[in-house]
């Protein structure tokens, strides 16, 4: 799963990097599955790994499956990253260990959802009983939430289906700056792939 | 077996670690790449990596997934699982929108590669 990662990070065909991302969050639903957080892998399978891809592949096909080329790794970025990663770990030497009973996180409310969900709630998935009743709100926001996104997706991608809007304009100049010689819009973009690939 | 207990072993911190790392790729990927399309993976690397540590977290060696069953004693923490399985919708939600804004900034700018973009603003300023 890490090695994913990391090729993800290298790789430049952007089409090949949306497989793999889905591939990757394959990876993580079976890891889910094997830390007993059944609910979760079967989420991120379905989720995770199907519909965000779906809608990556679907913005590629409305924009370029190329990465423009970018020799020079950037040093600051990687230190920045090394000392953040450096100072994360230093972090967990005292966190609990994996699997530890009395840690923290398993000595408080959990237990409780554990003992009385059957009778407070009823089915036998606490997860479930968890999400639906005793955090309820939080599922009620995240479905509102989810309505936001929706709509703000409608709202961006509607108003790209109007020609007259300032922003195309600017895209058009552009190509034909690239070009030296003034095109139609809808032929620029295939021109411009014609000339990226020669 | 190790024994994952064992205070003075670091085997036990294993799995923070590799959420630690598979964090630092998606950083890496979201502070030094151009490609907006890249970024955006790597805020889904970044993520699943906060995903995996609270769900690691979660784990009760020797318990079972918290469906409840007769027999069963010992069961591990549904709490993050909830957490987790709203995060994970929610970060699909915000997915898509960062995907909408890299399909309308494509439109309005030709490119997705992110100093293009400012190559172009640049220009404008100066021409304005």
């Amino acid at each position: 799963m890490t090695a994913t990662a990391f090729w993800l990070v290298r790789l430049r065909n952007l089409f090949a990097v949306i497989m793999l991302s889905g591939i990757y969050s394959l990876f993580a639903a079976a890891l889910y599955l094997v830390m007993d957080a059944v609910d979760v892998a079967f989420t991120e399978a379905a989720v995770g790994a199907g519909i965000s891809t779906v809608l990556m592949l679907g913005t590629l096909s409305m924009t370029t499956d190329q990465e423009k080329v970018h020799k020079k790794v950037s040093p600051f970025a990687l230190i920045l990253v090394l000392a953040t990663g450096g100072v994360l770990i230093y972090g967990t030497m005292d966190m609990p260990r994996y699997g530890d009973i009395n840690a923290p996180i398993n000595q408080h409310v959990a237990n409780r959802y554990l003992e009385k969900s059957a009778h407070e709630v009823g089915p036998p998935n606490v997860v479930t009983s968890v999400l639906a009743s005793y955090r309820g709100y939080d599922t009620l926001g995240e479905t509102a939430v989810v309505f936001t996104a929706a709509v703000g997706v409608l709202v961006i991608i509607g108003r790209t289906q109007n020609k007259n809007m300032p922003g195309s304009t600017r895209a058009r100049r552009r190509r034909e700056d690239e070009l030296d010689e003034p095109v139609k819009p809808e032929d620029g973009a295939r021109k411009n792939e014609e000339a990226s690939s020669s | 077996m190790f024994d994952w207990n064992d205070a003075s072993s670091l085997l036990g911190l294993l799995n923070y670690w590799v959420a630690i790392v598979l964090m630092m790729a998606g950083f890496y990927t979201v502070i030094a790449q151009h490609n907006l399309i890249k970024k955006v993976v790597g805020l889904n690397i970044f993520q699943v990596a906060v995903f995996v540590f609270y769900i690691s977290m979660g784990k009760v060696s020797g318990g079972s997934a918290p469906i409840l069953k007769d027999g069963i004693e010992l069961y591990s923490n549904p709490l993050p699982h909830v957490l987790i399985l709203t995060a994970i919708v929610v970060g699909v939600a915000t997915t898509a929108l960062a995907l909408a804004l890299v399909v309308r900034i494509n439109h309005s700018f030709g490119t997705i590669e992110e100093d293009e973009i400012q190559t172009i603003e640049h220009d404008e300023e100066d021409i304005a």
